[in-house]
């Protein structure tokens, strides 16, 4: 049978050895009323041929985006991937090795995830980092948890500019925890600081602000974090991983813990996922973070060496008083981040963010000109921004697809006083060219 | 090591070798990608952005500067110090290191797979979509249940979703029920995912026999208990044959049966937890289907939920319309919400389908067949060497314990010694003190089961005879043994530049 290795003569030697006649003396255990009659009620297995030709049917009968033009982002961005990326995480040791747990064996990904905690500290400007969460969501979700878990206090303000999926996820999570969930609304696109202010109270355990903001713009995130501090709460600035290399940082800008979604370093967009959460904190922070922690130490013979740490912070230790339930995490994701960070260095990196931005603002010059569009905000943005049309968004975004041109995201799935408007991300994948096809288009769009 | 072994180790010759950080290869001036030049009109970001919001010339990104070529030896020097299940025997008990096929890895990079935008329109996501309903169909009927949702990132993402699904079923009943059953051999995500949805915990008793206190259970399930979480078969590796009165004396009192699924590939055609009376399972598509573990992840975590459970299930789900096409559906109104961002692990979920796919409900049953064949096999050859605490017949995996006290020598030495024979060590030291915990899966040849029971068998004469090779292992690892408690005590979790202080 496929994917095993023991013949017919091999189980007789098997079953001889254990002292039994058949298999299904070891499944005697299970009540017979409990065990399966017939087979599963499954189509028949194939041969690598012909399932080789069942996935190309499947894959064939999806439109990927690098047979269009994709100004789609949202929370999953468009990014160009180094080709050594996929050649050196896609490495069979890497893949197919578990938890480094067993350290001796595991030097190659403890290393890898000792650079990446270095990398994600280095973007975001904060002390320490882990090695790696679910995604961006729960990510946030961890923070606010973390937070929590420092301070002991029951309410978390969280900036109307987060990522509305991510806000859903904070719902989700914090419903069945005693933990109060409060949105601070916006002003003219950016996180209204006044509305903070009143909403930051002694019991506010965190604020959380994402920037760039779900729509695209930056936010004042010091400002931000002076009101947490102020009313004696935590700042959690939400940040993006390529805007960070020309955006002042979180950790710059007070923030005490800062997460954000990996994703635009090198990972497939695949459907949104699997993805990338980031965490980094200040280091007084640091027996309270969720998650792994690769330190650096020594071997018997002196020699550097790395290895998990602080695992009493964990779920396989401390059991109910874990940091949290991660267990599993997104190494093989955290070492393609790593690689693609690696590969960019410094001028790579900031050239790739200053791309965005030049091109960015190209586009939405270009489209501010169209008659019938206009930009939603006025506030400073980085790589995405909100159009408004006095058109029919889904007829207009539709046109475009005729043209093999994903325009942007409707935002009106999210927020009932923006079914005029939809979110175009530009990437350093966009040429000129393309920007201009997509502003030809837009222009074109039926009345 | 001989001297002049040594004597070349400090010029960083041979395997042995540190390899430098990254951020000590860089170099002002090199560059690993070379990023186009803009073809749009300038933009300073000063112009776009205030200046307190940018990055000053003082604090840039303090990325370093390495070449490709550099970058690909280093990380592939860094794959060459790792332990993996294409190289080497994996037996580490509860978390089923079986072969990766390849094909699964192909199938997830197509790019009409893995070049999809989470928000791109149905219509041209109609193959994912299909994939992924099939695959949440055959999660279902491997576990006898009435629904899957294919959003949690993990097996604690998993439990997590499971445990606020059962607890919106008591409150849509008006109950409030505060805790949560586990054994006390329960894996530790299990007590933990408890605490993430505020749920208090009480631990159920283990008999000698490895199999839950029946009795101890009935004593402590009350209008209080919102769901035990039992591991099915059992993390001492045996199937627990009381699974449905333990489902009966649950569900007398209103409470849930959660089935942690870990160990799902002792059963894949055999028993279905559905038929023993579980409400709520999660899968580990990491461990049970093949999907790699990267290191540490991805994995994915399905849910599978019996009927009464699924108004509550995680939004969207993935539906098959009346006219044949496929879409994303938020029609739940009772649903806890969304557990993560967009839709699920969706690349790990195409390796899942593609080994459903490809193995179908024949080869399915076989490997777990194997699984527990090769188990039992190993069971029984060590069986005169070492200590085991629960008799057989085992499912996919066995406990054993090495007695050496007299000679010192412990767990964490057998299995640092097993890595000098090139076999990655059996988990450690859970469920129950000192014990290995060997899961050998269906994946390995009749040679390579037999060169571990060797190995195991002579290790076991070294323990009595020469014990200093085992407190020294390894021998033959590119480091020797770390030291993990100086690496608590002085925590050291990146690094820095010299002169830069922390
Ligand atoms: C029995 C058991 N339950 C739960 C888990 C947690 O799963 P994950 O690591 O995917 O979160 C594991 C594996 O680590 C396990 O072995």
């Amino acid at each position: 049978m496929r994917y095993t290795q023991l013949t017919d003569n091999d189980l007789k030697t098997i079953l001889n050895t254990i002292g039994v006649r058949s298999i299904d003396d070891l499944f005697a255990v299970i009540p017979a009323d409990q065990r399966l009659k017939g087979k599963l009620g499954l189509p028949a297995g194939l041969s690598e041929m012909e399932l080789l030709a069942e996935l190309d049917r499947l894959a064939a009968a999806n439109q990927a985006c690098d047979r269009q033009v994709c100004f789609l982002g949202a929370g999953a961005y468009d990014h160009y991937i180094p080709t050594a990326v996929d050649a050196l995480a896609g490495q069979s040791s890497f893949v197919t090795a578990y938890t480094p747990y067993q350290a001796e064996a595991s030097q190659g990904s403890l290393q890898a995830f000792y650079e990446f905690q270095t990398f994600i500290c280095q973007l975001t400007g904060m002390d320490v980092a882990n090695a790696s969460l679910y995604e961006g969501a729960t990510a946030t979700a961890e923070a606010v948890i973390m937070a929590r878990n420092i301070n002991r206090r029951d309410k978390v303000v969280v900036s109307a500019g987060i990522n509305p999926d991510y806000l859903r996820v904070l719902r989700t999570y914090f419903s069945c925890l005693s933990l109060e969930l409060v949105t601070c609304p916006l002003r003219g696109g950016l996180t209204d600081m006044e509305a903070l202010s009143g909403l930051a109270d002694d019991r506010t355990s965190s604020v959380v602000v994402q920037s760039p903001n779900f729509f695209g713009c930056v936010e004042e995130l010091q400002k931000a974090a002076d009101l947490a501090h102020r009313a004696g709460g935590l700042s959690i600035g939400v940040f993006d991983p390529i805007a960070c290399a020309i955006l002042k940082p979180p950790g710059a800008l007070g923030a005490d813990i800062a997460v954000g979604e990996g994703q635009p370093l090198g990972i497939p967009m695949s459907l949104g996922g699997p993805y990338l959460g980031l965490l980094a904190a200040r280091q007084q922070h640091l027996r309270k973070m969720p998650g792994r922690m690769i330190g650096m130490t020594s071997d018997a013979a002196g020699k550097p060496a790395y290895t998990l740490t602080l695992q009493t912070r964990e779920q396989h230790i401390r059991r109910e008083k874990a940091t949290s339930n991660v267990c599993t995490n997104q190494g093989l994701v955290a070492l393609r981040a790593t690689v693609y960070m690696a590969l960019m260095g410094r001028s790579g990196l900031t050239k790739v963010a200053s791309l965005c931005l030049e091109k960015a603002h190209y586009a939405a010059r270009q489209i501010a000109s169209l008659d019938g569009y206009s930009l939603r905000f006025g506030a400073p943005f980085f790589r995405e921004f909100v159009v408004r049309t006095d058109r029919d968004v889904d007829s207009v975004l539709e046109h475009c697809r005729t043209r093999s041109i994903l325009a942007g995201v409707p935002l009106g799935q999210w927020f009932d006083d923006m079914k005029d408007c939809f979110l175009v991300a530009v990437t350093e994948k966009r040429s000129k060219e393309q920007i201009d096809a997509l502003a030809d288009a837009l222009s074109r769009a039926a009345r | 090591m001989t001297d002049a072994l040594k004597d070349m180790d400090e010029f960083r010759i041979g395997s042995y070798a540190p390899e430098p950080l990254i951020f000590e290869q860089s170099g002002e001036g090199k560059a690993g990608v070379y990023v186009p030049d803009s073809d749009v009109p300038p933009v300073a970001p000063t112009e776009a952005i205030p200046a307190a919001l940018l990055r000053r010339k003082e604090d840039a990104l303090p990325f370093p500067e390495v070449g490709e070529f550099e970058v690909v030896r280093h990380f592939t020097r860094l794959g060459s110090r790792l332990f993996g299940v294409d190289a080497n025997f994996y037996p580490l008990g509860s978390c089923t290191m079986k072969y990766n096929p390849k094909i699964n890895e192909l199938a997830a990079a197509m790019p009409g797979f893995a070049g999809l935008h989470p928000y791109q329109p149905v219509e041209q996501t109609q193959g994912i979509l299909e994939l992924l309903y099939h695959l949440r169909v055959f999660l279902a009927e491997i576990a006898g249940l009435a629904e899957v949702t294919l959003q949690p990132a993990a097996g604690a993402h998993g439990e997590m979703t499971g445990l606020m699904l059962i607890d919106a079923y008591h409150r849509s009943r008006g109950e409030d029920r505060p805790d949560v059953l586990a054994p006390s051999t329960a894996h530790g995500t299990n007590p933990a995912s408890c605490a993430m949805c505020g749920r208090g915990l009480v631990t159920i008793s283990v008999r000698d026999d490895g199999l839950l206190d029946l009795d101890h259970l009935r004593a402590n399930v009350n209008e209080r208990t919102s769901a035990l979480m039992l591991t099915n078969p059992n993390t001492a590796g045996l199937f627990d044959p009381q699974m449905k009165q333990i489902a009966d004396v649950l569900h007398s009192k209103g409470a849930q049966l959660y089935m942690d699924g870990a160990n799902m590939n002792a059963m894949l055609g055999i028993a279905r937890p559905g038929q023993f009376g579980v409400d709520v399972m999660h899968y580990n598509t990491h461990k049970t289907f093949s999907t790699p573990h990267g290191g540490g992840g991805p994995g994915s975590g399905p849910v599978a939920v019996a009927e009464h459970l699924r108004p509550f299930l995680p939004v969207p789900q993935v539906v098959c319309l009346e006219d044949g096409t496929y879409a994303w559906s938020d029609e739940r109104p009772k649903t806890i919400g969304k557990v993560r961002s967009f839709y699920g692990q969706i690349g790990v979920l195409v390796r899942a389908y593609t080994y459903i796919r490809g193995l179908g409900p024949d080869g399915l049953r076989d490997l777990s067949e194997k699984a527990v064949l090769a188990a039992n096999y190993l069971a029984a050859r060590l069986a005169k060497h070492y200590h085991l605490p629960y008799k057989g017949p085992f499912a996919h995996e066995f406990i054993l314990v090495p007695q050496f006290s007299e000679q010192g020598v412990t767990e964490l030495d057998v299995a640092k010694r097993l890595l000098d024979y090139g076999f990655h060590p059996p988990t450690m030291s859970w469920p129950i003190m000192h014990c290995l915990m060997i899961e050998p899966t269906e994946s390995e040849s009749l040679a390579t089961l037999d060169f571990f029971a060797e190995a195991m068998i002579r290790i076991a004469g070294e323990a009595a005879e020469t014990p200093h090779l085992l407190h020294q292992a390894p021998h033959t690892t590119p480091v020797r043994r770390v030291d993990v408690v100086n690496a608590d005590r002085k925590p050291n979790h990146r690094w820095r530049p010299e002169g830069e202080s922390a």
